[in-house]
């Protein structure tokens, strides 16, 4: 920990404010969100705790039926609007991080084999990764959340939804990756520590995963808070278009969704409380993923 | 050289604005689901196709019956169970060829075909005869005083333009099926289809030919329809002139809608109860105590209050007040009662509750999504754990109808304004003929003998007393949960004189521009 404290990486970190306040507001949401239990007044996905008559209740205001008061008010099913967004972040969070391990996987995988293999394999897998760079991402995820939408059993669609979700953004989000991994390892492998590991017999995987792999990795952790923050606003946009999570179960992007609709009314904090913490949400972590690079990568030192 | 241009851009210019200030672009939450006009028997799906085609008789704007294709109509007075239509002369389908008998009779054959869902309506028609080019014999099994109530969302198509075109059954949606007519016209209707590209624009033109030309206004000379499922969005369009009709404006901005200079909106009491289907042969639900505790955990007066904002007239049966049938004491809901119905859930041994999945359209009634939402939470309540399916009608329909569904959101308008059309489709054992949107598996042979007898009772107050009979035994079973009767909010443009049709149903010949 004192050696933590005195690396250049931590110096670095407490004179940058613009780092040293993306990570505060970072860790409150990631804290609210994991604790909400605690923290939220009251369950707003156990829909037996809900009672319609709150319907849009504005904040900090009296519920003219039941006198009930809400920080940030209440949606049109009398959900409260600070509950909501707190489970809500659980979900947009989960399944961000979800889809970041998944394309971080895949990503890292195909990279090193197509970088450290070559040959036809690297072919294919880069011209699919150009391919698959065409499409914008959110396109491809629709797809694979249609497609799988449609071959799943019926029954099973509603406990799948979040895994659904997790698998399409994670599937159209893997390119940066694989891209990264193998640029860098194509310089590696020329190295002379692998040379060495070559003539000492080593096996083609073990080079890969022991030697190649932990030093192409730095610039796969800028990836991936970048990627992270993209993978909420997708989940967000997915369940905003409605092919997300279902409504009594809502994320960020629902929350928005159902907002949207009382903005003509007048109904405004529906709207707006959830879209500001998905703005806090992912300006903070592409603040952070920024300095992080910056700090990463010794070429803009 | 260049005044002559000049001058003809300027005519083109005057033409252009004439010809777009008839123009009438209208918008609602969703598409027709075919333009085949017997392969579905559902609102917005008729709405269109009543631009295009027209039946024998219609409903006009304040919803009575009128003539249409057909000009006279009585039953023989020698023989009470043949009704004789005069049609209406003159008449040619929007590709020229000429309306004659031989279309009436093709047309209602193919309704009553298999694949058809207007078949229930003409359950009582033994045959259709052809008596001369111009007249037209329907004969029932036993008098039925109201026939004519049945017809009038029944299309007639042309049957050589049929014939030709491999259309002579109607398609069935539920299994996905199309045919040439599912994107294809040739009625005699006041518009003619331009173009079609579904749940996104439909275009209809004036047809030149039209027959009811000199009876109606006919001042709009073409129809741009965009359907917009969002209700932020479609309201958006209204306001910033985009569009010049919207069907159903969001009830939280009918305020909004009604300050806007330009703008106007009109109310109306609509022909359409919504409620929830219960599956009463498997499952739970089985039971009935289960159902009439489900029934008084609906708090049908906070759905009003927060829900509809007050734009819904709450109710305990599904039939609107405009129906023959419809009492007062019918029309009475249940209290709302937590403690009574979790002590029904307890007497039917299902104290720890149980799971089921609520199918819901969230592009059909007002507010349909949001209603099922509610009900998730009150369900939740009395300890069932429901699973919300929402989605846009036209996948909702099948799995409602098919009977996948244990529980499901349904709303139903009356075009007869009869009990026996809410009898015939969603009470009736479900058989090949009848019962088709009754997937609850509520079966009961009494009840079925019942609902045939009324299409040969002529004695009007016999046939009222059977009426009240069957209502007795729907109340008593509870395979259906009324929630309420929907109210209209139309709003359009204040340079547009159009009155608020009962069944939702804007027919653009009656529409004015002042």
């Amino acid at each position: 920990m004192r050696r933590f404290l005195q690396s250049d990486f931590f110096y670095d970190f407490s004179n940058t404010p613009v780092a040293v306040v993306s990570f505060v507001v970072f860790m409150v949401i990631i804290l609210a969100a994991v604790f909400a239990n605690f923290i939220a007044p009251n369950n707003p996905f156990d829909p037996a705790s809900l009672n319609l008559m709150n319907g849009f209740t504005p904040p900090m205001q009296a519920n003219e039926f039941t006198g009930e008061v809400f920080l940030m008010g209440t949606d049109d099913q009398g959900r409260d609007l600070f509950s909501t967004i707190l489970y809500g972040l659980r979900i947009s969070l989960f399944v961000g991080i979800m889809a970041v391990m998944l394309a971080m996987v895949m990503g890292v995988t195909l990279g090193l084999i197509a970088g450290y293999l070559g040959g036809w394999l690297d072919t294919l897998i880069m011209r699919f990764a150009d391919i698959q760079m065409t499409f914008p991402s959110i396109l491809v995820a629709m797809l694979i959340y249609g497609v799988a939408k449609g071959v799943l059993p019926p029954d099973l669609r509603y406990e799948m939804s979040i895994a659904v979700l997790i698998v399409s953004i994670g599937l159209s989000e893997w390119v940066p990756f694989a891209r990264t991994v193998r640029g860098s390892t194509l310089v590696e492998r020329e190295k002379e520590y692998i040379t060495a590991a070559k003539m000492i017999g080593l096996s083609k995987r073990q080079i890969m995963l022991l030697h190649v792999l932990p030093n192409v990795l730095s610039p796969v952790l800028v990836i991936a808070t970048i990627t992270f923050a993209l993978a909420i606003i997708a989940e967000a946009t997915l369940s905003f278009l409605g092919v997300g999570v279902p409504t009594t179960k809502p994320s960020l992007g629902t929350l928005i969704r159902i907002g949207q609709d009382f903005l003509f009314s007048g109904e405004w904090w529906i709207l707006l409380f959830p879209a500001l913490t998905l703005l806090a949400l992912a300006l903070s972590i592409n603040l952070f993923g920024d300095w992080l690079r910056d700090t990463l990568n010794p070429k803009l030192k | 050289m260049l005044k002559h241009l000049l001058v003809s851009a300027a005519i083109l210019s005057v033409s252009l604005t004439s010809a777009s200030a008839e123009t009438i672009r209208w918008a609602r939450a969703g598409d027709s689901i075919t333009m085949d006009p017997h392969a579905q028997n559902e609102g917005p799906t008729h709405t269109l196709s009543h631009q295009i085609y027209d039946s024998l008789l219609q409903r006009d704007m304040a919803g009575s019956i009128i003539p249409s294709l057909a000009t006279e109509w009585a039953a023989l007075p020698n023989n009470p169970s043949v009704w004789r239509f005069k049609l209406r002369q003159g008449v040619t389908f929007h590709d020229g060829a000429k309306f004659d008998s031989e279309d009436v009779v093709f047309s209602l054959n193919r309704a009553k075909a298999d694949g058809s869902e207007m078949k229930e309506l003409l359950s009582s028609v033994k045959e259709v005869r052809a008596v001369d080019a111009y007249t037209v014999d329907i004969e029932t099994n036993g008098a039925n005083p109201l026939l004519v109530n049945n017809l009038t969302n029944m299309f007639i198509m042309d049957k050589g333009w049929s014939e030709s075109n491999n259309v002579m059954t109607p398609h069935d949606v539920a299994k996905g099926e199309t045919n040439f007519a599912t994107m294809n016209t040739n009625g005699t209707g006041a518009f003619m289809l331009v173009s079609r590209a579904v749940d996104e624009k439909t275009v209809l033109k004036a047809n030149p030919n039209y027959w009811g030309k000199d009876i109606y206004p006919n001042q709009v000379t073409e129809i741009i329809y965009t359907p917009i499922q969002s209700s932020a969005t479609r309201v958006a369009a209204l306001l910033s002139g985009e569009v010049d009709l919207i069907q159903d404006v969001p009830v939280q901005d009918l305020g909004r809608v009604e300050s806007s200079s330009g703008l106007k909106l009109a109310t109306a009491a609509q022909n359409r109860v919504i409620f929830l289907g219960v599956d009463t042969a498997n499952g739970p639900t089985a039971d009935l105590r289960v159902r009439q505790a489900m029934n008084i955990a609906i708090n049908r007066d906070s759905i009003k209050k927060v829900v509809m904002r007050g734009q819904s007239d709450p109710t305990g049966v599904i039939m609107p007040p405009f129906v023959n049938g419809w009492t007062e004491d019918l029309n009475k809901y249940p209290k709302y009662d937590v403690k009574m119905a979790k002590d029904l859930m307890a007497q039917a041994g299902y104290s720890n509750g149980f799971d089921i999945v609520l199918n819901c359209p969230n592009d059909r009634y007002v507010n349909d999504e949001a209603i099922c939402q509610a009900v998730v939470g009150m369900m939740a309540q009395i300890g069932i754990n429901v699973t919300l399916d929402a989605k846009p009608k036209a996948q909702h329909f099948p799995i409602a109808k098919g009977g996948e569904s244990d529980f499901y959101m349904l709303g139903w308008g009356v075009p007869t304004f009869d009990s026996h059309y809410i009898f015939n489709f969603l009470v009736h054992t479900q058989t090949e003929n009848r019962g088709s949107w009754n997937p609850t598996g509520y079966s009961n042979a009494d009840v079925d003998a019942m609902i045939v007898s009324l299409e040969s009772e002529t004695d009007l107050a016999k046939r009222d007393a059977t009426i009240a009979k069957i209502w007795a035994e729907i109340q008593k079973a509870q395979m259906y949960l009324p929630i309420h009767n929907q109210v209209l909010n139309w709003g359009m443009r204040d340079n547009i004189e159009f009155d608020v049709q009962p069944e939702d149903q804007p027919h653009f010949q009656f529409l004015k521009f002042k």
